[in-house]
């Protein structure tokens, strides 16, 4: 044994025990079944027959395949318009709570924060409850109030809209808090120079705040895209991808594909899709969340 | 000055707005879980219930399987989580507090391993979990998503930040390498064990995706596919279906009310540097 002169310690035998159970897990359950997948988005598959080789057919078939790309366009709807609001409301509320200063500001973060805990499928249930078109509290104080009800799950539009809404209600507590803590970040001199400096408050949120914080809503929105492009038990619960295809996703659709149609090479070959659009966000939240270290 | 006030009178009538409209619809639905029956879609609706009953409680705790379904998801959420830290501790130590040959390189790609979520390769897995036998099985929601690279990471953040003195102290009085883990290590990161503990066991309690894929048999089914499978049938039973999403909520509330502190740490750590 001899000791490192920083301190840390050279041997091999012991770390490698202690990754061991994490490398099994990695390896079985990710890496693994990942080379497979994508191997078997080059065959014919289903669960009790033999794999057969078809080489790119189920790429090319991918291309003229309508259901996909109308569920590829849905989710790129639904992403763009619950990432970009998401980081809007996220941000207003950050704003609001990130000075310390406010009475009450506390509770005020942990209530905003209280529907990022609840799962999907929990806020599904609850806003299913809500929206109902016959028993629904909307439309009944809608009618109430001398209105008609609206057809908030059952109408193609509106069903997207629904959902883009109810996913911001869910989420954006948990954005709001990785951007008080980036805005917390910024150090307060340089918005006491800017008030000594005269400069108003909007031109003080364009010319500090934003430039400051910008690695953080960069990775907010990263994270909030790969959330949406994930996006699969909300749809489940409140509109079954409903009415037709109206607000069904690539995830569904990879699973009806696999699971229910039984083409598992078909429905891989989807997931190579998919995968591609995680990975290039990942990779631009890995090169921000570097860029930050080098700040510190 | 006098600008200043109404200015912070606005944005306090702007936050109490939104956090009505935020606490609003998870109020409707816990209060309607205690309505009877009779007066869940009675005209004109109430919000506070007139007649306070625990009968849905009573009748969705005897309705089918939801008892099983409830100790099934405290198994998976508690089991998962004790394993999830214990490994993820285990591996951020190893990759903090030694120097050896390939460090780096397993580090990198189990961060890596972030790009491939279970969403892009449910197919694989299930075949995968097929084979090993762990259809069906609780093993095969517990085990198979309990290394997770966040978890790792922030237990090497912290971990490389303990004094490496203490544990050459140890190693001098000849404590050997997995001694020094249980009896050093771990006293030592009560804070990061329970930032885990507590995130763990939170994705798991509400955790769907897994399950979906695992388990089939009905009996081996978490709360959460319960639900689903309650809300996808065409005649829901809205007052039992309520007090169930209420008996799945309160255990995510109970534990961040008494965790608060370490959710809003862990998220900074493991979002703006994960």
């Amino acid at each position: 044994m001899k000791a490192h002169t920083k301190g840390n310690f050279h041997q091999t035998a012991a770390p490698l025990l202690f990754l061991l159970p994490n490398i099994l897990i990695f390896a079985t359950f990710i890496i693994i079944p990942a080379i497979q997948g994508l191997r078997m988005s080059f065959t014919e598959w289903g669960v009790f027959t033999e794999p057969r080789f078809i080489g790119l057919a189920n790429f090319s078939e991918l291309l003229g395949d309508e259901v996909f790309w109308k569920t590829f366009s849905n989710t790129l709807v639904y992403s763009l318009f619950t990432v970009s609001l998401i980081m809007v409301y996220a941000l207003m509320l950050a704003m609001l709570l990130h000075k310390n200063s406010l009475k009450g500001e506390k509770l005020f973060r942990s209530l905003f924060y209280i529907p990022s805990l609840l799962s999907m499928i929990t806020v599904g249930i609850a806003w299913r409850f809500i929206l109902g078109d016959e028993m629904g509290i909307i439309n009944y104080l809608l009618r109430t109030m001398g209105g008609d009800g609206v057809r908030w799950l059952t109408d193609s539009k509106l069903a997207m809209v629904s959902i883009i809404t109810v996913s911001i209600w869910a989420q954006a507590g948990y954005y709001m808090v990785i951007l008080i803590a980036g805005l917390q970040a910024i150090p307060t001199e340089l918005y006491e120079a800017a008030t000594i400096d005269g400069s108003s408050a909007p031109r003080t949120f364009v010319s500090i705040t934003l430039p400051l914080l910008r690695s953080t809503l960069l990775v907010v929105l990263v994270l909030a895209t790969i959330a949406s492009f994930k996006a699969y038990e909300l749809i489940a619960v409140m509109t079954k991808g409903g009415p037709g295809y109206a607000t069904k996703f690539i995830v569904q659709q990879v699973y009806q594909v696999a699971f229910l149609e039984d083409r598992l090479g078909y429905a891989s070959a989807m997931s190579i899709v998919l995968m591609i659009i995680i990975s290039l966000f990942t990779v631009v939240q890995f090169k921000v969340s570097g860029k930050e270290k080098s700040y510190e | 000055m006098n600008k200043n006030k109404t200015l912070s009178i606005l944005q306090y009538a702007l936050l109490v707005l939104l956090a009505l409209a935020t606490l609003l619809p998870v109020l409707w639905v816990v209060l309607s879980s205690f309505k009877p029956q009779s007066e869940l879609f009675r005209v004109p609706l109430t919000f506070i219930p007139k007649d306070w009953t625990i009968q849905n409680y009573q009748s969705s705790l005897r309705a089918g399987n939801f008892p099983v379904y409830f100790s099934n998801t405290v198994f998976v959420a508690v089991v998962s989580t004790a394993l999830t830290v214990l490994i993820n501790l285990m591996a951020g130590y190893a990759l903090a507090k030694y120097i050896f040959k390939g460090r780096d390189v397993i580090f990198t790609i189990m961060i890596a391993t972030l790009m491939i979520p279970l969403q892009v390769i449910m197919i694989p897995i299930f075949l995968q979990l097929k084979n090993l036998g762990m259809l069906n099985s609780l093993w095969g929601i517990i085990i198979p998503p309990a290394a997770t690279p966040t978890g790792v990471f922030l237990a090497r953040q912290y971990l490389v930040t303990l004094p490496n003195s203490l544990i050459e102290a140890a190693r001098i009085d000849g404590a050997r390498e997995h001694t020094i883990f249980f009896r050093l290590i771990v006293p030592m990161s009560k804070p990061i064990v329970a930032t885990i503990a507590i995130f763990s066991f939170m994705w798991r309690w509400n955790d769907y995706l897994w399950p979906l894929i695992v388990i089939t048999d009905n009996r081996k089914q978490t709360i959460q596919q319960a639900l689903a499978n309650f809300v996808g049938q065409l005649q829901i039973n809205w007052s039992d279906l309520l007090a169930m999403t209420t008996i799945a909520i309160i255990p995510v509330i109970v534990v961040f009310l008494a965790f608060q502190r370490f959710f809003f740490s862990g998220i900074a750590a493991g979002s703006v540097k994960g």
